[in-house]
């Protein structure tokens, strides 16, 4: 039993780090019905800016972390006006093509700035073990826990309660009408776009201790996200958190457990899973089709 | 001076040409109507005043040109456009609905909030419905009631009586007019129903391929021969 709760703790970890990129591309797609790939390459190039501050520049790790995220907000907004915009009434497909090369763009950015190689992320908690009712925890792991849910957490509430909030939601779910009440839509997307990149570099520095830093490392998280998010439902940002840990958790248990599967194939066995889900309920788990009467 | 003025306003979609030359006025605390065919360019006219389609032309409002603003500008200056259709958020509350109206006011809207509750007692009782959920009639309500959140000094409302039944109709005439007894607000009206426009309205415009044809005070045009045989239907 021991192990099982060790496996569902550290999947819960890896799940919310799933879960916030998930949510990036949800909050993206919500308004624009475009994936952005270039979301986790995103999260990699803002995780380096917090490593160079940090390992180069000595910072503490809390304030290379609110600046990194700082940044990644102001990055996420530039790259919307720069980028996307130019490229807004195109076809969706058109889009999501200019967030492929996005992608490739900013890892090729980052090999010719910082190299190919590993480095070590440093971590914000103590990989020492807690003990709780005779199981050993690690601390880093509830410390990922508690950083990604709080993010989520956090991101809801200013959804739900706040002005900006809901004008935010109201030019993803109808832009005509939200131009009508003064909402400055094309702004909404920007600041849509910034948020997205801060979760972005949230699950980045969040990962990076585990998996080693280099511009590569969020290839197989961006994978795991966009499952996530297709299992919750690519309109539900509920979907994405419980799809995220779901699959964090599933997948642990799942490489344990069954014998057959062990680390390598948890990323083709979580996608049949997923194609199963499909097949049943296309719109995702959390995804629903508008009740609306004309 | 008018609340609004339009002077020789054209507008097109694309290669179609919607509007050649509209020009007309809205006074403060005046409800006027405007009546016309399908394709007249009756809802041309509002959407070139709210900015949502490309036009040209002169647009006044509240002594500012507007006729190269967008339509955040335009609803920023305290035109409330309830377009045909309604444009509510089906996916968010009714509470939300009204919130968005006060969008892009500073500070608190709880008076506004109140006053509007007070014009339609179910929206404080079915503050958390989804809207989407809503009947046809209430939808209607609940986007007259997100334009008053607006504070606006003009509303413009788009064939608000479309779809709904006589007695929704009715009620929904009624509050628009008390309105405007009230205080004094100011409605710019796109309405099929031509007894019902005249009825409700102080003057009016009759739009034919895209230009005024005939104007003057309700009970002018109700007396008006062509009107009568072309609107009125007696």
């Amino acid at each position: 039993m021991a192990e099982f709760w060790q496996q569902v703790v550290s999947g819960l970890a890896s799940g919310g780090i799933y879960a916030s990129l998930a949510l990036a591309i949800v909050l993206i797609y919500r308004s624009t019905r475009v994936i952005n790939f270039a979301q986790g390459e995103m999260g990699m190039f803002a995780t380096f800016i917090a490593w160079w501050l940090i390992v180069e520049q000595g910072w503490p790790y809390w304030g290379a972390f609110a600046a990194t995220l700082a940044m990644a907000f102001a990055g996420g907004v530039l790259l919307e006006r720069v980028v996307i915009r130019p490229v807004e009434n195109a076809p969706v497909l058109t889009v999501v093509i200019v967030t492929i090369g996005l992608l490739i763009a900013l890892n090729g950015l980052a090999f010719w700035i910082w190299g190919g190689e590993s480095r070590s992320f440093p971590s914000a908690f103590s990989t020492r073990p807690i003990h709780i009712g005779g199981v050993a925890f690690s601390i880093q792991d509830f410390g990922v826990i508690g950083v990604s849910l709080g993010a989520v957490v956090l991101l809801g509430l200013f959804f739900r309660f706040t002005k900006l909030g809901l004008g935010l939601r109201a030019a993803a779910l109808n832009p005509n009408a939200g131009r009508l009440v003064g909402v400055r839509v094309g702004w909404m997307l920007a600041l849509g776009w910034g948020l997205a990149s801060v979760l972005g570099a949230l699950s980045g520095m969040m990962i990076a201790p585990s998996v080693f830093l280099d511009p590569n490392m969020m290839r197989a998280v961006l994978l795991y996200a966009l499952a996530a998010a297709v299992l919750g439902g690519l309109d539900s940002p509920v979907g994405a958190v419980v799809g995220g840990l779901m699959l964090g958790v599933g997948l642990n248990l799942i490489g344990t457990y069954v014998d057959f599967v062990g680390n390598e194939l948890k990323l083709p066995f979580a996608l049949v899973l997923i194609a199963a889900v499909l097949l049943v309920k296309p719109t995702g788990l959390f995804g629903r089709a508008t009740v609306r009467r004309v | 001076m008018p609340l609004l003025q339009l002077q020789g306003v054209a507008a097109r979609y694309g290669p179609t040409q919607a509007l050649h030359d509209v020009s007309l006025t809205v006074d403060e605390g005046e409800i006027v109507a405007v009546l016309g065919a399908n394709g007249a360019g009756k809802t041309t006219t509002l959407r070139a005043i709210s900015g949502t389609v490309r036009r040209s032309g002169d647009i006044v409002f509240g002594g500012r040109k507007i006729a190269r603003r967008g339509p955040e500008s335009v609803a920023r200056l305290g035109v409330a456009h309830v377009p045909e259709g309604r444009g509510t958020f089906a996916e968010l509350t009714v509470r939300e609905n009204l919130r968005l109206g006060a969008y892009t006011r500073r500070g608190r809207s709880g008076d506004d909030l109140e006053r509007v509750h007070a014009l339609f007692p179910w929206m404080a009782e079915r503050a958390g419905q989804q809207a989407g959920t809503l009947s046809g009639g209430e939808q209607q309500m609940l986007a007259l009631g997100r334009a008053l959140m607006q504070r606006p000094r003009l509303v413009l409302l788009d064939e608000p009586s479309l779809g709904l039944a006589p007695l929704v109709v009715a009620e929904l005439f009624k509050i628009v007019r008390r309105l405007n007894e009230e205080e004094g607000l100011s409605v710019l009206l796109v309405e099929q129903n031509a007894n019902l426009a005249l009825d409700t309205a102080a003057r009016a415009y009759v739009l034919e391929v895209g230009n005024v044809a005939l104007e003057g005070e309700s009970g002018e045009l109700r007396r008006n021969e062509s009107v009568r045989r072309s609107y009125l239907g007696y």
